[in-house]
């Protein structure tokens, strides 16, 4: 096993699943929404942007518009559909996952079964007999980027205490003048915006079709429930751990091994840990702290 | 109260409808009972216009439409006009099986054609064979079915390896890394690799399954780089596997690679923005960019019919050519029995199809097919790098199946066969 190619499908992989979870875990975390059409977010962001690209914008500026029409649609679907369904749970799994059904169909009808797609750039980076894309690596810290940036909004800005206070007790938090609706609805279009930032993302790297964000469910949901309460915590590690272990497995047995042990990973942890990992960070700090 | 009143409404409703259904299916029954009635010629295109596999079905339903439709302005069959029942089947087999039921029970089909992926042909095939239907599949795929009812229109793996491994082979070197779909289809057209690479001196140094949900293939593309073939024989499947283009020419892998799979089918060619495609070597029977005049004409036909589609792929010329071999089989027979166009059929037949001359091989309901080598360069353009008629083998030389003494419905796999396509005696 060479070194560098563990290094370098770790990052690929650990992108990978803190992109796909992160809009997830905003809008489950701090809201309780469990948004099943969360894929085919992503797949909006990146039909925003290879549509734009094709059209002829540069590829950052293409995401960027990927990333506007994810959180538009987002900030309309939150004010007609999403918002009559807060604390009703079943409701509203099953009325996002009509969304996600309405989507995919809604563009196969729009655009057809395929769009011209966008190629990869910045070419790869060689070593020795091997080679790995250069833009794939690069998205390593482009999550990274984006988990800091979650961090610093929620916890250093009055924004974010004021979400973070009407997730807690929106009672209290309307008494004491925060305009809870508002709240809501500013942190579904966050995660709806981070869902088209991971399509916009990978945009050039995957085949951009209508049923595109059913590949990005199993890794988001998964990484969500390994990583437990905590959001910015929660998908950091378990970006990290599952990362590590597809890029190991994979890179020893073969992609088939990889996926079987991250779901195998999934099921201990949340077998052994109810609380996902932050519930094992939690408990851990506790035991610290009464000593 | 209101509650029993809407109760009793119901009830009665319930025995409206029952009444309505009865008369419906007895209409049926008297109606179109006798499917080789000369009234009407019914045939059912079961194709997917949506779901996972819109982007090769809807090709197919196109093509169908135009056969039936030049039939028909020249008189349809047997002096009736064709009429079609064509519901979308939305890639979901249950829908498929419902479908099928529907067609064959309601809509007394003279003859199906239905199903993209091989899962789906498995799923209607007891239920064509039990009602003695005729059905065609048209999809290329891993070969072996020797069915009574059943017509294979579409090349299989030997045939489609069979023109482009030995091609690889002679023109790069013999050792072939194969990464194959990790199903059905891929493990026994990966088995056909190793059956024709031991048939041409060739070695298969290297073999990676890959599950049709993995979208990343960085530890893929390390793994051929690591083996350092001289060939890679792609056997990819499906909209997540068509990410590996790209990834592998953003990441330098250069090496050639062949592949029965792309293409032909999903045209991936005209979709991804090139380089993502060059140097891969495809064998199939078919793709749009066919140079001869027979081809071009048949293009522009479709196009005329179809200014908006994307691709003409290698399936739907199979759907197109083989209701054109039906339609003759039933003028032969001077009827739509389905019984008499089976027989009359097995008798083989030479077909004018777009890709060239071709004949059905009769006993064992496939077709020897004009298989070429298409070659992609790095700005998307197809060319033609060889060409031969290529027979069906397996059944008829190797498992001698033949339908015109034995009815059968069995799929037949390389590893009963072959010892090198038996991977558990590595």
């Amino acid at each position: 096993m060479n070194a560098l190619n563990l290094v370098f499908q770790f990052a690929d992989n650990f992108a990978f699943v803190v992109l796909a979870a992160v809009g997830l875990a905003v809008i489950f975390g701090m809201m309780g929404v469990i948004n099943l059409g969360h894929g085919e977010f992503i797949m909006i962001g990146a039909y925003g942007t290879t549509l734009s690209a094709n059209a002829g914008a540069p590829l950052p500026v293409a995401m960027a518009v990927g990333v506007l029409v994810t959180a538009v649609m987002g900030f309309v679907l939150e004010r007609t559909i999403i918002h009559r369904l807060y604390d009703r749970l079943f409701d509203s799994m099953v009325a996002t996952w009509a969304l996600g059904l309405i989507l995919t169909q809604g563009m196969r009808i729009l655009f057809g079964n395929s769009i011209p797609q966008v190629s990869t750039p910045l070419g790869n980076i060689a070593y020795g007999e091997f080679s790995y894309s250069t833009y794939r690596v690069l998205l390593l810290p482009v999550a990274l980027l984006v988990l800091g940036g979650l961090y610093v909004v929620f916890t250093r800005t009055e924004f974010g205490i004021r979400a973070r206070a009407t997730i807690q007790d929106p009672d209290t938090a309307r008494a004491l003048g925060v305009d809870t609706d508002r709240m809501y609805t500013a942190t579904f279009v966050i995660g709806s915006a981070l869902a088209g930032l991971t399509g916009a993302l990978y945009a050039p790297t995957l085949t951009v079709v209508p049923g595109m964000g059913s590949s990005f469910l199993v890794e988001a949901f998964v990484a969500v429930v390994v990583g437990g309460p905590s959001v910015l915590l929660g998908t950091t590690l378990s970006g990290g751990l599952l990362g590590t272990i597809d890029a190991v497995f994979t890179n020893l047995f073969g992609t088939f091994y990889g996926q079987i042990a991250m779901l195998l990973t999934a099921i201990v942890v949340i077998r052994v840990l109810s609380n996902g990992l932050t519930g094992l960070v939690e408990s851990v700090r506790n035991r610290v702290e009464g000593e | 109260m209101t509650e029993q009143r809407s109760g009793l409404s119901r009830r009665s409703f319930l025995a409206t409808g029952g009444a309505i259904g009865g008369a419906a299916l007895a209409g049926c029954l008297t109606g179109g009972g006798g499917s080789g009635g000369e009234e009407t010629v019914t045939l059912g295109i079961i194709e997917d216009r949506s779901g996972n596999f819109a982007l090769n079905g809807t090709p197919k339903y196109n093509a169908s439409m135009l056969a039936i439709e030049e039939l028909n302005e020249e008189g349809g069959i047997l002096g009736n006009e064709i009429e079609t029942f064509a519901p979308d089947p939305q890639s979901d087999n249950q829908r498929y099986q419902q479908l099928t039921r529907q067609a064959i029970n309601e809509e007394n089909v003279d003859a199906l054609w239905a199903g993209y992926s091989s899962a789906t042909r498995e799923t209607i095939r007891p239920i064509i064979d039990q009602n003695e239907q005729l059905y065609f599949y048209t999809t290329q795929y891993e070969g072996g079915v020797c069915d009574s009812y059943t017509f294979c229109m579409g090349a299989t793996a030997r045939q489609q390896l069979g023109s482009v491994l030995p091609y690889m082979v002679e023109n790069f070197g013999s050792d072939i890394y194969t990464i194959a779909a990790d199903y059905n289809f891929g493990q026994l057209s990966a088995d056909w690799v190793r059956v024709l690479a031991d048939e041409n001196d060739a070695n298969v140094i290297g073999e990676e399954f890959i599950p049709l949900s993995v979208t990343d293939f960085g530890s893929t593309i390390n793994n051929i780089q690591e083996a350092d073939p001289d060939f890679v024989m792609a056997l990819l499947v499906g909209a997540n596997h068509t990410s590996f283009w790209n990834q592998r020419t953003s990441a330098g892998l250069d090496v050639p690679m062949g592949t029965s799979t792309v293409m032909a089918q999903g045209y991936q060619h005209k979709r991804l923005d090139p380089p993502a495609m060059a140097n891969v070597y495809g064998g199939f029977n078919y793709m749009e960019e066919i140079p001869t005049d027979r081809n071009q004409e048949f293009v522009e036909r479709y196009y005329e019919k179809f200014p908006d589609a994307a691709y003409i792929n290698e399936e739907a010329v199979n759907n197109y050519f083989s209701i054109k071999m039906y339609a003759r089989a039933a003028e032969a027979v001077g009827s739509t029995n389905q019984a008499d166009i089976i027989e009359e059929l097995e008798t083989g037949m030479d077909v004018s199809a777009p890709e060239g001359d071709i004949s059905l091989q009769g006993p064992v309901h496939h077709m020897t097919h004009n298989m070429r080598v298409f070659r992609c360069d790095e700005n998307h353009n197809i060319t033609v790098e060889d060409e031969q008629l290529i027979p069906e083998q397996f059944l008829s030389e190797t498992v001698g199946c033949n339908l015109r003494e034995n009815e059968e419905t069995t799929q037949y796999v390389p590893a009963d066969y072959y010892e090198e396509a038996d991977a558990t005696q590595e």
